[in-house]
């Protein structure tokens, strides 16, 4: 029933034997020991497992092992480059951006994709593009300042 | 005759349970300090807070103290990190621990350099004197705070202040920003197996009989754990544990139980089980001068916690002790009511606390603890952990309750109030560990000796619980509060973020709305023309001033309103301005909220909190509902509970007024009821016409206009 599959997260490659229909989640988080993606709901509609999967947001507990392998995954621990934080993770930590922090890693992961895409968004579009993530203490407002200012600083 | 017991006045905070020094604080020679509290982080903040009156009192740096998990082998005993009280128990005892702590210091440094203590300067733990020097990290050991804490040594002057007051950075959240692990969820043991609990769909349902043939031979499947109609899982893999667990739970076949009530508000109205009249005040002669009368019925539903992260807990038993990981919000009582379900003795038991997902008051964290511990009964000495998922959270974790209220007054020609009444229907608001003769967890009612699920209770006045905030802070010559409490809860329900303040807070205010519109004043005149309470006034007043309140122009499908209180009538004054715009939907474009907490510990935490909690109101009164039906809770995911959306959140200010001469209370909680009464308000004030069911949703509002027409 386990298969050999090569998985390619945060630019480095594994081969893992596992059962293909096991969720990406946790071969991440267990396999792995990435511990940043997040298990919310395990039917994708809360956003707290947001990976990249060949750059688009996509919840790892609703996808496959057999749909990610081969393909570029990147979590919230590959965000930054040389082993610093994204501008992202600045701006979140420079507006105290979170009160629990237990969505943050999918925030960040889909605020990433946003910015790869529409590099000056306005708040409205950020807002949009964070639409399919949940947050329940009400940081959503702090969350958005801090994907402008990131923003700002990655694309004066 | 007096002992001395007896007439010595009540201590600070959690001194009374706590009184040593060495409970509170270690200092060690690296130059750090570490404090033990007993509150807890659950999102909020409070430890950055602490840590900041911990450094204020010591004279030392921030980045020096060490906030120490609670833990019950070593940490005070707090009790609950609830209330919006820990600024209050444990930041109060740390000020004095602190500021003894650094008295006795400072002697043993004046000793060690033969000088009176008033000839040392001291900075940041570093002590000098004429060419001489010596420093806290050498001075302590572990006798200097083997002694009572007297609460005499001098404290800091607010007006002194350089880290209390200022924003401080949470300590917390650099390692959820860069997603390092942090969470209980990301806490992994060597040998660890993953737990998966199989209960009933339905709420209480109990088991009848389960085929686990199918299941048994499942690849990775390390046991299958029946105690009674407990049953649970364990595997080397999670997703092994998950698809057992769904597998079990299809194969198993559950106890019907009783219908639910149809229509929870008529059936509260019918079940309550004691009546107290919790106020009183009579004017006859004021009262007959009464020429308006008016009423009206408000409603609020079940709703859940919907933490982003569901519960979790991590245990394991070794040589006979048991050790549990959680992020309960009272390990002391967690431990109790663990070892009454597993008969064992308190002290064979240790809960340390690990940082969960949000949690907004008592959730699955307890119950997750339980569901570890029976697993780790048949893991042969292995760690166990338990994650609940999506729909055990939403079926499982307690509800805040549902509550009816109706409130009647009158009002004299002259548009004064002159008698008011308020009743209100609901199930106690806390079922919390530690507080019933039996466990209150809920996988000791399926054991194969089963505990009595506890019902839910109300604290007492002055806090109160679903009866907290009943009591109006306006001053009327007239008034009666009854609180109806029913005993029986068709679904399980507890603490939720300002237990029935939200509702009471709403419906007061509401109806504070209608008397002003049938009085024909303006709703911010009409509050103060009724408030003495010059904190409370000051709190309208910027909150009206900061929303430019008098200068609003009417727009058609617009409306604003405001909404005020002071948090369990005793701590934080928060009032809310409300600005909405009705289409389908109620959309709140803008909120402004004017606090006063009394001292500000940590400017930037308190208003986070305050954002926060509006904006959790804000989704609770637009969109939140716990879904029932005639077997339990139907809402079992996020599609079935929507909670609000990043698009769908307003605007929200926050003003702080700061009162550095007054003590400090909590913030945590104080912007729910305001918040809910505001937008209501504000929709009333849109639509010409009042909705006064919660959520206000487009069914709600729909049917308020056919029964208006």
């Amino acid at each position: 029933m386990t298969e050999t599959l090569r998985l390619i997260v945060n630019g480095a490659e594994t081969a893992l034997d596992v059962d293909p229909h096991t969720p990406l989640l946790y071969a991440l988080r267990n396999d792995l020991e990435l511990k940043g993606t997040r298990f919310g709901c395990g039917s994708g509609q809360c956003g707290a497992c947001f990976v990249l999967i060949d750059g688009h947001p996509a919840p790892a507990c609703d996808t496959p092992l057999w749909s990610a392998a081969g393909r570029s995954i990147t979590t919230v621990e590959g965000l930054g480059t040389g082993g610093g934080l994204h501008p992202l993770q600045n701006a979140f930590l420079a507006e105290q951006a979170a009160q629990c922090g237990y969505c943050t890693s999918g925030i960040l992961i889909a605020a990433a994709a946003l910015l790869v895409k529409n590099p000056r968004p306005t708040e409205g579009e950020v807002r949009a593009a964070l639409d399919r993530n949940l947050c329940r203490c009400g940081s959503h407002n702090r969350m958005v300042r801090a994907v402008l200012r990131a923003a700002r600083e990655i694309a004066p | 005759m007096n002992t001395v017991a007896e007439s010595r006045l009540k201590r600070e905070g959690s001194l009374e349970k706590n009184p040593r020094l060495s409970q509170w604080l270690g200092v060690h020679r690296d130059g750090t300090v570490s404090i033990y509290s007993g509150k807890v982080e659950i999102g909020q903040g409070i430890l950055t807070a602490l840590a900041q009156i911990a450094a204020e009192e010591l004279g030392i740096a921030l980045e020096r103290i060490r906030m120490v998990a609670a833990d019950t082998s070593m940490s005070p005993d707090e009790g609950v990190t609830s209330g919006s009280l820990s600024i209050q128990d444990s930041g109060a005892a740390l000020r004095y621990a602190c500021a003894q702590a650094r008295a006795l210091l400072l002697e043993r440094a004046a000793a060690r350099l033969g000088v009176p203590a008033r000839d040392l300067q001291v900075k940041d733990g570093v002590v000098r004197t004429a060419g001489l020097s010596t420093s806290f990290w050498e001075c302590a050991d572990d006798a200097l705070f083997d002694c009572e804490i007297d609460e005499t040594a001098a404290l800091t002057s607010p007006r002194d202040y350089r880290v209390v007051g200022r924003p401080a950075r949470r300590r917390d959240l650099p390692d959820k920003i860069a997603g390092r692990p942090r969470f209980i969820q990301d806490m992994t043991l060597p040998g660890m197996l993953y737990g998966r609990v199989v209960r009933p769909p339905h709420n209480f349902a109990g088991l009848i009989s389960l085929d686990d043939s199918k299941v048994e031979s499942m690849p990775g499947l390390a046991a299958i754990v029946r105690e009674g109609g407990f049953v649970g899982v364990l595997a080397e893999h999670e997703d092994v544990a998950i698809s057992a667990q769904r597998a079990l739970r299809l194969a198993a076949s559950w106890k019907e139980i009783d219908p639910l009530p149809r229509d929870v508000y008529a059936w509260l109205k019918e079940h309550a089980a004691e009546h107290r009249v919790i106020s009183e005040k009579e004017n006859a002669d004021v009262k007959s001068r009464g020429v308006t009368m008016l009423e009206a019925s408000y409603t609020k539903p079940y709703i859940s916690h919907a933490s982003i992260g569901p519960s979790c807990a991590i245990a394991q038993i070794d040589d006979g002790k048991l050790m549990v990981w959680s992020h309960s919000q009272g390990i002391f009582n967690l431990r109790r009511d663990l070892a009454l379900a597993l008969a064992m003795r308190e002290d064979a038991i240790v809960v340390r606390h690990v940082e969960g997902a949000g949690c907004y008051g008592h959730n699955g964290a307890d119950d997750a603890a339980l569901d570890a511990a029976l697993l780790a009964r048949a893991a042969g000495g292995r760690p166990v952990q338990v994650q609940w998922m999506r729909d055990d959270e939403f079926a499982w974790a307690p509800c805040g309750p549902a509550m009816a209220l109706s409130l009647r007054a009158a009002l004299d020609p002259q548009g004064n109030i002159v008698d008011w009444q308020h009743e209100l229907w609901s199930n106690g608001h806390s079922s919390r560990p530690g507080r019933s003769q039996g466990p209150a967890l809920a996988a000791a009612w399926h054991l194969s000796t089963p505990h009595e699920r506890p019902s839910a209770i109300n604290l007492p006045l002055p806090a109160g619980a679903a009866d907290r905030n009943a009591i109006p802070i306006y001053d009327f010559p007239n008034q009666r509060v009854v609180n109806h409490y029913v005993r029986e809860m068709p679904v399980r329900t507890s603490a939720l973020r300002s237990l029935g303040a939200y509702a009471n807070v709403f419906a007061i205010e509401s109806f504070m709305d209608e008397l002003a519109q049938a009085a024909e004043i303006d709703a911010i005149a009409f509050r103060l023309r009724h408030l003495k309470d010059p904190r409370g006034r000051a709190v309208i007043d910027a909150a009206a001033r900061r929303a430019g309140w008098s200068n609003w122009k009417p727009v058609e499908g617009r409306g604003h309103g405001v909404g005020f209180a002071k948090y369990k009538n005793l701590g934080a004054y928060c009032a809310a301005i409300a600005e909405v715009e009705v289409g389908r939907e109620v959309r709140v474009n803008r909120l402004v909220l004017a606090v006063d907490v009394g001292l500000v510990i940590n400017p930037d935490g308190v208003i986070n909190q305050i954002e926060g909690g509006a904006i959790q109101s804000t989704s609770w009164t637009l969109k939140e509902e716990v879904k029932l039906d005639a077997r339990g809770i139907a809402s079992l995911d996020w599609e079935h509970y929507p909670i609000l959306k990043f698009s769908e959140v307003p605007a929200v200010e926050v003003e702080l007024i700061d009162r550095p001469e007054l003590p400090a209370a909590g913030a945590g909680e104080a912007a729910q009821g305001p918040t809910a009464a505001a937008i209501a308000n504000a929709v009333a004030h849109a639509l010409g016409l009042r909705v006064r069911e919660l959520p206000l949703t487009y069914e709600k509002i729909a049917a308020a206009i056919s029964q208006s027409t």
